[in-house]
C-alpha cells in the first residue's frame, strides 16, 4: 500500500514538474501577446526597428529567467499599458472588458424587453373577427345547405 | 406595460442617435487631425502642445511651458531611428553655438527604451535636455508622423518656421533649419 502512495507520488510530482515546465513562456507566446508601439501590431507580426529591439530583450531576459508577468510589467514601465495585446483586467482598463460586454447585455435586455412587449400585445388583442356582410352570409349558408343536400 | 417597454426601446434608440450625432459633432468641430504640425502647415498660428515629462538627462521633470522666454528647438528621436544617429551631432553643435543667445535644444525621446536613449545620448555626446515619452503621449498633440522631426518654437510659446521631417543635418532640410533657428530666436531677416 505505501509502496503504491509513493508510486502516485511520484508521478503527481512528475505531472507536476512536467507542467511546470510546459507553462514557461517561449518568447513566440509573448510576441503575440504584445504589441509595437509604433506600428500597433504585435511584435511577431511586426519588423519595425522597436519591435525588434524589444523581441531581442524579450530573449534576454527570458535567458535571464524572468517571468512573463515581469518581462510585461517592464514593458509597461516603458512603454505604457498600451503596449499589451489585451488591456488588464483592473483599474480603468477594466473599462476596456466591461463597456463592450455591458453594451451587448444592455442590447439584449432592450430586445428581449421589446419581444416581450410585443408578444404581451398579440396576446391582450386577440385579431377582431370581421363581420360578414349579411348577403354574403346568406350566400353562404345556402351553398353549405345545397351542399349538405 | 407594453407602451412602457416600447417607450423604453424607443428611448434607447434615440439615446443611440443623439450619441452618434454628438460624436460626429464632436469629431468635426474638436478634433485637430494631424495635431499641430497639420495647422503650422496650413500657416495657422499654434501654441506648441504642452507637456511634462521624465528627464533622460538627469532626474525629476521638464514641461515645455518653463522654457517660456526661451527658443526652444524640439526634436522627436529614437535610438532605433537611424538618421536620428546623423543630425544628434548637429543638434548637439546648435545648442553649443545659441545656448547664450537662449535657445535650448529639446529631445523628445518617443517609443523607446530609457537604458537605450541614455547609451545614444553618451555615444554622440548629447548634453541638451532630453525627455522621455515611452508612451509616445505626445505624437498625436504633435502630430508628428515618424522620426526624427523637428519643430521651432518661438519665445512667446507659439511653433514657428516649419516642421522638418527628416534629418536636419540632409541638404533639402538644412536652410529650413536655420531658418526656424532664427525664427525662433526672433532674429530672422
Amino acid at each position: 500500500m505505501k509502496a503504491a502512495v509513493a508510486t502516485l507520488v511520484a508521478v503527481v510530482a512528475l505531472v507536476g514538474g512536467a507542467t511546470t515546465a510546459q507553462a514557461a513562456p517561449s518568447p513566440s507566446d509573448l510576441e503575440a501577446e504584445l504589441v509595437c508601439p509604433t506600428c500597433k501590431t504585435t511584435l511577431d507580426q511586426s519588423d519595425a526597428p522597436v519591435a525588434r529591439r524589444m523581441k531581442q530583450i524579450i530573449r534576454e531576459r527570458l535567458a535571464a529567467g524572468a517571468t512573463e508577468a515581469q518581462i510585461k510589467a517592464e514593458l509597461v514601465d516603458q512603454f505604457g499599458s498600451g503596449v499589451l495585446a489585451e488591456p488588464p483586467k483592473s483599474g480603468l482598463d477594466l473599462l476596456a472588458w466591461i463597456v463592450p460586454l455591458g453594451l451587448v447585455g444592455l442590447g439584449a435586455v432592450g430586445v428581449g424587453v421589446i419581444a416581450w412587449g410585443w408578444s404581451r400585445r398579440r396576446d391582450a388583442e386577440p385579431a377582431a373577427e370581421e363581420e360578414l356582410d349579411p348577403a354574403l352570409a346568406r350566400r353562404v349558408d345556402a351553398e353549405l345547405e345545397r351542399f349538405d343536400e | 406595460m407594453t407602451g412602457t417597454a416600447q417607450r423604453v426601446g424607443q428611448a434607447i434608440a434615440l439615446l443611440g442617435v443623439v450619441a452618434l450625432l454628438g460624436l460626429l459633432v464632436w469629431k468635426v468641430a474638436f478634433d485637430r487631425e494631424g495635431g499641430a504640425a497639420a495647422q503650422l502647415g496650413k500657416g495657422q498660428p499654434v501654441a506648441a502642445p504642452a507637456f511634462t515629462l521624465e528627464r533622460l538627462d538627469r532626474d525629476g521633470t521638464l514641461a515645455l511651458d518653463s522654457l517660456k522666454g526661451k527658443a526652444v528647438v524640439v526634436n522627436f528621436w529614437a535610438s532605433w531611428c537611424v538618421p536620428c544617429r546623423d543630425e544628434a551631432p548637429v543638434l548637439q553643435q546648435t545648442y553649443e553655438r545659441y545656448r547664450d543667445r537662449g535657445l535650448v535644444v529639446l529631445g523628445v525621446d518617443v517609443n523607446d527604451f530609457r537604458q537605450d536613449a541614455r547609451g545614444f545620448m553618451e555615444r554622440y555626446g548629447v548634453t541638451y535636455p532630453v525627455v522621455y515619452d515611452g508612451k509616445g503621449s505626445t505624437v498625436g498633440k504633435w502630430g508628428v508622423r515618424a522620426f526624427p522631426e523637428t519643430f521651432f518654437v518661438d519665445r512667446s510659446g507659439k511653433l514657428v518656421g516649419e516642421r522638418i521631417a527628416g534629418a536636419v543635418d540632409i541638404e533639402r532640410n538644412r536652410a529650413a533649419f536655420e531658418r526656424g533657428v532664427a525664427l525662433a530666436l526672433g532674429e530672422a531677416p
